[in-house]
């Protein structure tokens, strides 16, 4: 890192060289990165509205500034500026403590996540970094679940628990889906499992089953429509954030936001190819973008972008698709289809790799 | 590698300093104007009759119980899809042991499956 920006690497010329490398470039980086993140997280609520808006053929929000392109600095000063109600009988700590809950986990994943060609995009490369991001993400319920208790409200209970279930529930087949990712990467580094597939091919195709049901589970993991029944207006007024107001109601929706984004990151990682444009070694592989200096870099996070933003797009085409589930539904589809589905992707998996290695030896 | 978990940790404090900060510059930059009725649970604007902390239906216990199982099974599975790959570039003697470790660990684990779909604990109309 020191060697690819000397001028600034000198400024830290009286600090001990491992603190610079664990303390002090991470930080940096997780500063600009968050600041980009949040940023990014706040443009999509504004691209949502607009994009859902031509889907059914009306304007959406288009007043601040050109196109409503402001409409995203607006919310944020607005939601800042709102009184912060809370509820009579509400458990005051419960009720404080669970929107930061969510939104700690949802922004610390980024550490972990590699947004171009390591080291420059990447943070921190943990070797178990998948189970830490998956430890990590897992986490955010406890915010919901306690934040729908703690309110006092039968909206926010019965939002609560139902988030809590559905969450639960394709936590499971979330986790077996990368199952197979792994036994072809052989890492729970990320950085790692990017490079098998520059060498090879996207995971997506010979793991296609187990990409298809990591879309399914990554979109009912952050209730997301069509699988968005916490937030069934019709039968629960907003779930469990019914009674939060300002910065705290925020929060929820920073976390949604930001765990669309970490799992849009996650499915370009593990099945996409990551920041690479290559197959079998050949094209925009990680070692020519980094021969190529800053703008190879630079390309690669573009690339990485550019797949990021197909994904964040795509939540919301389904939103604007398809029609909500019923719960029943829903709990079924992840307990009686998608497990033994995961289940079987394990175990054919499992052959086929040794009939290949076998054949080809 | 004990030292890349360094940011991580520098991390979180980040994470709880700023949810902490932002949600106290709310509290002293947003209004106050309070009155019973904005305080009181939103239902619909009729007072309340009842609590609101009520028993809830014990499916959801059952859910959460069902959760742990096949979660841990899945972190299980983990380690195991980390070395297989390993594995099968040894010797086909080992790669066939590791295949049939998994064989038996996913076996046990439908016969477990199927007994809970016997039971019902998959029915939720």
């Amino acid at each position: 890192m020191s060697a690819t920006l000397p001028v600034v690497a000198s400024l830290f010329g009286s600090i001990p060289e491992p603190m610079v490398q664990w303390v002090v470039w991470p930080t940096i980086k997780f500063v600009i990165a968050f600041a980009i993140i949040m940023g990014i997280v706040a443009f999509t609520t504004l691209v949502e509205r607009r994009v859902l808006g031509f889907m059914q053929a009306r304007l959406g929000p288009n007043r601040v500034g050109p196109q409503g392109i402001l409409q995203f600095v607006a919310d944020p000063i607005k939601l800042l500026l709102k009184e912060d109600i809370v509820p009579a009988g509400a458990q005051k700590a419960a009720y404080f403590i669970a929107p930061m809950l969510p939104i700690i986990p949802a922004f610390l994943v980024f550490c972990l996540i590699p947004f171009g060609p390591p080291p420059t995009f990447a943070i921190t490369d943990v070797n178990v970094g998948l189970l830490l991001i998956l430890a990590l993400t897992s986490t955010g319920v406890y915010g919901i679940i306690l934040g729908g208790w703690a309110s006092n409200n039968k909206f926010s209970l019965l939002g609560g628990l139902r988030s809590a279930a559905q969450m639960v529930s394709y936590e499971v087949p979330f986790g077996l889906s990368i199952v197979g990712v792994l036994m072809l990467s052989g890492s729970l580094s990320l950085v790692e499992i990017v490079h098998r597939q520059e060498l090879g091919v996207w995971n997506v195709l010979p793991q296609l089953v187990g990409c298809f049901i990591f879309l399914v589970a990554m979109t009912a993991e952050v209730n997301r429509a069509p699988f968005d029944l916490p937030e069934a207006e019709s039968e629960l007024v907003a779930g469990f954030h019914t009674e939060y107001s300002g910065m705290k109601f925020a929060f929820f929706f920073l976390a949604e936001y930001a765990s669309m984004l970490v799992n849009a990151c996650l499915i370009v990682i593990l099945f996409f190819g990551g920041w690479t444009l290559a197959i079998a070694g050949k094209g925009l592989t990680t070692e020519t973008m980094q021969t190529m200096g800053w703008l190879g870099l630079s390309l690669g996070f573009l690339i990485f972008a550019a797949k990021v933003a197909f994904f964040m797009i795509l939540y919301i085409w389904f939103r604007g698709t398809f029609p909500r589930y019923r719960f029943d539904q829903l709990m079924e589809l992840g307990w009686k289809w998608m497990i033994p589905l995961a289940l079987v992707n394990i175990v054919v998996t499992g052959i086929v790799i040794l009939l290949v290695r076998n054949g080809g030896a | 590698m004990t030292e890349s978990f360094v940011p991580v940790l520098i991390l979180i404090l980040f994470g709880i300093a700023l949810g902490a900060g932002m949600l106290i510059v709310n509290w002293y930059v947003g209004t106050h104007r309070r009155n019973p009725s904005k305080l009181a649970p939103y239902e619909g604007g009729v007072p309340l009759l009842d609590t609101n902390r009520k028993r809830i239906n014990v499916r959801f216990y059952q859910i959460a119980m069902l959760f742990i199982i096949f979660d841990i099974e899945a972190a299980f599975i983990y380690p195991w899809a980390v070395i297989y790959r390993d594995a099968t570039m040894t010797s086909s003697g080992i790669a066939l042991f590791a295949l049939g470790e998994m064989f038996v660990f996913v076996t046990l684990l439908a016969v477990g499956y199927i007994y809970v779909w016997k039971k019902k604990a998959f029915d939720w109309n």
